[in-house]
């Protein structure tokens, strides 16, 4: 059974590595093949995962050595997986909405001329993914983490020809640039401290070390997730992730990578559990940044904005409950799997609406939607009723566990966070209610607009239709040309794109439920993140009670301000509040102030005193010699008489040094 | 009258018993000076037409059967236990002889190659030609000289002028005692000083050059006689073991006659210094280095590449011969004297090359330099010192020979286009000549993946661990210098636009093509895989004694 781990990295790998070598023979059946390739991981996945509910509790690690990567005196690097259950949880949630992603980017990228290099950095992503998560130890993780953070910039970017594209590619890359830098400094410090990198080795050493250095050791891992999970302060890159094609954003950025900070965390948990400063900083980190993606996402009108918002308000959720320690660890990861379920969903509805409105994203510009896409309009309303927590749905079981664990924080704080996250909950029931009846309910604003722009005379709706396919493909500039030149005409997406939405919602209404079932993941993940209860100082009724309360209120309060009244269709001035969420509450031009202009001042004068201290000390040397060499040249002077001359004063003055050597 | 009589008589009855030589040890340098016997006789006898075939095919056997013989020896145990004194004590037969003479036999056959190339120079009324005189006897652009070229004669004898150089390069090295030694510094330079003034074109600047060289040569090899002389003034015997035996004290006076003479230590010391100074000459180290520009610019490019190559060797291996053999007693006397002559060689090489406008002057001070670094590893007196060197001189004979190789290429209508600013842009126009340049040029510059790198590093090291820490620091600050004016060139070739009347790169037979490869090839194998020819130098460094 061990040997199939390393075949579960590798199916993804060769489909990267044929579809990216490959070139043009493979563009017909490229994305068949990398659907495949997934699919295969997926399968290999299921066939462990039964193995592993074959065996007892305490049997159900697996380990495979693979190779010395680095085998040197005092440095010992192997590349060696371990599967367990948490690295099980996530293969399963990686493989089977991956495979399900690369079978809606079939149809959702039929137009596009690259496809298949798209499905080859898909591929790469899962097995970059893969291995990350069954890493045996640090600095391997660290591999599939920067491999992750490669194929989500060239996927970020994958329409490089938009200049928006590229700059979000870069972004998401310099951003991630801090947090990887946190990880490397983390690795260091367990290399001096424990002399290993390996998770058994490392985390079973941690109580005896200094706290000093395990909280040093903790704030580099959360610095780390910060960037990988977009976390208040490395947050601001996830919004313009967006610019990806819509797959990317339900696969990289909402379900899968974004979650690795979790991931990371939780796999760390004995270093935080030691660190209990480490720990508050994380518990803060994950409130700060519940509130501030729900706050941004009531304001977002870019319905994959608003969407990225809630991402970033869901991993706080995670975060936090994975701040709590072992009462935390498995609540964490079990939103992380419903959200990934129902977040997916979302993503891929929100896909199938601009693959029918000519990639429009201003949810403005659409309404009443839910006549015409009857099958994404059902599976994005329940993935809408699980995230704002509908009792039954999957968000409800996973996010009322994390409410009541946040209660159990014990004394102000646990009062404090507790209050954080129902006032999240309520935000999350405004937003994405919101999102829900500006998108599907109110009139077709689509159809009335009052600022048509003319329509050019020669180009008819069908071929506007048309055009607006490849328009995706050539970017979303001539999208919008296309989609202002022609109405709409919103129309339900094909088989292979609904399939995928379909089976992903039955994960948004089941999965909670079924884990919750005498609380079943909670024991599985037990062996490895460790698990207790937590104690609320409130009746566990009345928690829950409250939580369904704020999530009526805040469907309450969206219903009012768009389902009663009509909606403009341009936004608005707002409320001061409104203006800065939708500045993403200043985030860049924090950033701009605070790195930006500084960066350029610094790299400015850097430029100045390398052209003159540098180059000047640099070119005066080069000067010096130069005279120098043009007088000694002069001594050659090309006469035989004047060279026997030297020759004699050099042997003159050689038998004399000789001579003096002996003499002194 | 009688006394007289009775010595000359008794020299007479002592000399009729035939020494005993062992022609077996001695094969190489015998096979070439033979090959060589034989290609006088093909000159004066064989038909004019035949001579240039005859005479290639001879040189290639002649030396090629001499490497054989070479790595014969070697295989058969001289280089390492069975390392023995042959010819009466007058030759050394052992690993730094051997080593040396093969890198020389190696060179040699190259050299052949570049001697042989017809392709290059426009045919001389419908006969090929070479970089050689029609006639060197007739005057330059006189009746006689036309009248040769109409002709279409060519000087063949270049041949066996080679290979008595040769022979001569192969003695030296070898040569255990200093008479050996005075001979074989004679038959390698009288060659050299003909193959000089042989150019077909700019004649009067290759005759110019052959002069200097003779004049200069003559000169050096005056000081070189006189330290022999008093080094024999002062041991009693001209063999390098005996006079070892005498500095050590290790042997009472052989005659009271010379007991008091021994006693000062003047003799020694001048003689010793004047002797390395005649050695240092041939190296063209700093102050005696004066003749190699001059030398290297006016001589046929071929020659200069074998010149610059092969002296190098021999005299280095003579060099370390005599102070590892004969001086190792004095090593606290000539070390710091060597010191400060490595010093000078290394910067004013480097600082002198900056300003030059011609190839081959630059690639003239460059020796100089070069010559500088190998002295930083024979100051090491270390084992490792004395194969560090090995090393190098196998690693920079073949980047010279390729080097002055590319330059037979690049012509125009004056023949050679050596002056720098015709090579402005020859990147852009012949990328190839141009690159294997470049690949060169970093190998002189001791860039890694080249053997510049890998001897430099060997000889440094060398240096570092005999306790010449301060000389390796100059020797990379002079390095630094150097590399200045390579990568220069490199610029030149790659970043600049080439002038419409620049030169044209000349297609060469497979002759030239030959010898360039083969010095590419070495250079990047010696660049990237070193260890075992580094192990094949450790193994042949040391001396018979």
């Amino acid at each position: 059974m061990e040997s199939l781990i390393g075949l579960l990295v590798a199916a993804p790998l060769l489909g990267a590595a044929v579809l990216l070598c490959g070139g043009r023979r493979l563009d017909r059946a490229g994305h068949w093949l990398g659907t495949a390739l997934a699919a295969v991981s997926f399968a290999l996945g299921a066939v462990l995962f039964f193995d592993m509910l074959g065996r007892s509790g305490g049997e159900r690690t697996l380990h495979q050595h693979l190779f010395s990567w680095i085998p040197v005196e005092g440095f010992q690097a192997d590349v060696a997986f371990r599967l367990d259950q948490l690295s099980m949880t996530f293969v399963l949630l990686i493989t089977g909405v991956g495979t399900l992603i690369h079978l809606y980017s079939v149809g959702y990228m039929e137009h596009d001329a690259r496809r298949r290099r798209f499905f080859g950095y898909l591929n790469l992503f899962l097995a970059a993914m893969l291995l990350l998560v069954l890493a045996d130890n640090y600095l391997l993780l660290y591999v599939g983490w920067e491999g992750v953070g490669l194929a989500s910039f060239l996927l970020i970017g994958f329409w490089q020809h938009k200049p928006s594209a590229a700059a979000a590619a870069k972004k998401a890359f310099l951003v991630n640039r801090v947090g990887d830098a946190g990880l490397a400094i983390a690795i260091f410090l367990m290399f001096t401290t424990f002399g290993t990198f390996a998770f058994g080795e490392v985390l079973a050493a941690a109580d005896g070390a200094g706290e000093g250095t395990l909280t040093a050791i903790g704030l580099m891992l959360l610095l780390a997730a910060c960037g990988k999970s977009a976390q208040v302060p490395l947050q601001s890159w996830l919004g313009d992730a967006m610019e990806g094609p819509t797959p990317v954003s339900a696969l990289i950025h909402a379900a899968t990578m974004v979650t690795a900070g979790v991931y990371l965390i939780t796999r760390s948990g004995a270093i935080y559990d030691a660190a209990p400063n480490a720990q508050t900083v994380v518990v803060i980190v994950g409130a700060v940044t519940l509130l501030f993606g729900a706050i941004v996402g009531c304001a977002k009108d870019d319905i994959k904005k608003a969407l990225a918002a809630s991402t970033m308000s869901q991993i706080g959720y995670m975060v936090l409950a994975a701040g709590l320690g072992p009462i935390g660890y498995a609540f964490a990861i079990m939103h992380l799997v419903t959200h990934g379920f129902f977040k997916a969903g979302l993503f891929l509805g929100a896909g199938s609406v601009m693959h029918g409105m000519n990639d429009e994203v201003n949810m403005r510009k659409y309404g009443g939607l839910r006549r015409h896409m009857p099958i994404t309009f059902v599976t994005f309303g329940l993935g809408y009723l699980a995230i704002i927590g509908f009792p039954g749905l999957s968000g409800f079981f996973s996010k009322d566990l994390i409410i009541e664990a946040a209660f159990s924080a014990g004394g102000v704080r646990g009062w404090v966070l507790g209050g954080a996250t129902l006032l999240g909950a309520a935000l999350t029931a405004y937003y994405m209610t919101r999102v829900m009846l500006l998108t599907f309910f109110g009139e077709e604003r689509w159809r009335h607009r009052p600022t048509a722009t003319p329509a050019e005379p020669d180009v008819e709706p069908a071929a506007g239709r048309g055009a607006a396919a490849p328009g995706r493909a050539s970017g979303q500039t001539a999208g919008q040309a296309a989609g202002a030149a022609a109405e709409p005409h919103p129309h339900e997406s094909p088989r292979v794109m609904t399939l995928p939405m379909i089976v992903l919602a039955f994960g948004s209404v089941f999965a909670g439920g079924l884990f919750n079932w005498g609380e079943a993941f909670v024991h599985w993940l037990e062996p490895v993140t460790r698990f207790e209860h937590p104690h609320p100082p409130l009746p566990i009724p009345v928690i829950t009670g409250a939580t369904v309360a704020v999530m009526l209120l805040g469907v309450g309060l969206a219903w009012l301000q768009y389902g009663r009244r009509p909606v403009p269709v341009t936004a608005p001035r707002g409320s001061l509040l409104t203006r800065a969420a939708r500045r993403d509450l200043f985030q860049d031009d924090f950033n701009h102030a605070a790195f930006v202009s500084g960066g350029q001042h610094l790299t400015r004068s850097l430029v100045y005193l390398d052209h003159t201290v540098v180059d000047g000390a640099v070119n005066g040397t080069a000067a010096a010699f130069g005279g120098l060499s043009g007088r000694l040249r002069k001594v050659q002077n090309g006469f035989a008489r004047s060279y026997a001359v030297s020759m004699f004063g050099g042997a003159a003055v050689l038998v004399a040094a000789t001579l003096l050597m002996r003499a002194v | 009258m009688s006394a007289t009589h009775g010595s000359v008589h008794s020299l007479w009855t002592v000399a009729a018993e035939a020494p005993s030589i062992e022609y077996a040890q001695l094969s190489p340098t015998l096979l070439v000076l033979g090959a060589a016997v034989i290609g006088i006789l093909v000159e004066a006898f064989a038909p004019r037409r035949l001579r240039y075939g005859a005479q290639v095919l001879l040189a290639f056997l002649g030396l090629a059967g001499a490497f054989a013989a070479v790595v014969g020896l070697a295989v058969g145990g001289y280089a390492t236990e069975k390392a023995a004194v042959a010819g009466v004590g007058a030759i050394a037969v052992d690993g730094p002889a051997l080593f040396l003479q093969g890198i020389i036999l190696l060179v040699a056959v190259v050299a052949v190659f570049t001697f042989a190339e017809r392709r290059l120079e426009p045919t001389a009324h419908g006969t090929r030609v070479d970089s050689f005189a029609a006639q060197p006897a007739a005057v330059p652009g006189g009746e006689g000289e036309r009248a040769a070229v109409r002709a279409g004669w060519t000087t063949t004898e270049i041949f066996p002028l080679l290979l008595f150089a040769v022979g001569g390069m192969l003695l030296f090295p070898a040569a255990n005692d200093l008479l050996t030694l005075f001979i074989a510094l004679e038959v390698f330079s009288l060659p050299l000083y003909l193959l000089c003034a042989l150019a077909r074109r700019r004649r009067l600047l290759s005759q110019e050059a052959a002069v200097k060289y003779f004049l200069l040569g003559a000169f050096s090899s005056a000081f070189l006689i006189f330290g022999i002389a008093l080094l024999y003034g002062y041991a009693g015997t001209v063999s390098y073991a005996g006079i070892a035996q005498v500095v050590e004290g290790s042997v009472p006076s052989p005659s009271p006659a010379l007991a008091s003479a021994m006693a000062s230590d003047a003799l020694l010391l001048i003689g010793g210094a004047l002797v390395v100074m005649g050695l240092l000459f041939k190296v063209g180290a700093v102050p005696f280095h004066m003749w190699t520009p001059d030398v290297y610019q006016g001589a046929p490019t071929p020659v200069t590449g074998f010149m610059a190559a092969a002296t190098k060797v021999a005299a280095f291996g003579a060099l370390l011969r005599l102070l590892y053999v004969v001086l190792p007693g004095l090593r606290w006397d000539w070390e710091p004297v060597l010191w400060g002559v490595a010093i000078a060689s290394m910067l004013a090489g480097a600082v002198i090359a900056i300003t030059q406008t011609d190839v081959k002057r630059l690639l003239a001070y460059s020796s100089i330099a070069h010559a500088g670094f190998i002295l930083a590893g024979v100051v090491a007196v270390t084992p490792s010192g004395v194969s560090s060197v090995l090393f190098y001189l196998l690693a920079y004979s073949f980047v010279t020979l390729g080097a002055f190789a590319v330059v037979t290429l690049v012509r125009d209508a004056g023949g050679e286009a050596t002056h720098l600013s015709k090579w402005a842009g020859l990147g852009r126009r012949s990328p190839l000549v141009a690159a294997v340049f470049a690949v060169f040029l970093l190998a002189f510059a001791g860039i890694p993946l080249t053997s510049g790198f890998a001897g430099k590093f060997a000889v440094f090291k060398a240096a570092a661990e005999g306790g010449a820490g301060a000389l390796v620091v100059v020797g990379v600050i002079a390095s630094a210098i150097a590399a200045f004016f390579y990568i220069r060139v490199i610029v030149l070739m790659f970043f600049s636009e080439p002038s419409p009347e620049g030169p044209t790169v000349a297609i060469p037979s497979a002759f030239t093509t030959a010898a360039i490869s083969i010095g590419v090839a070495v250079t990047l194998v010696l660049g990237v895989a070193p260890q075992y020819f580094l192990e094949l130098a450790g193994q042949a460094g040391v001396f018979v004694r």
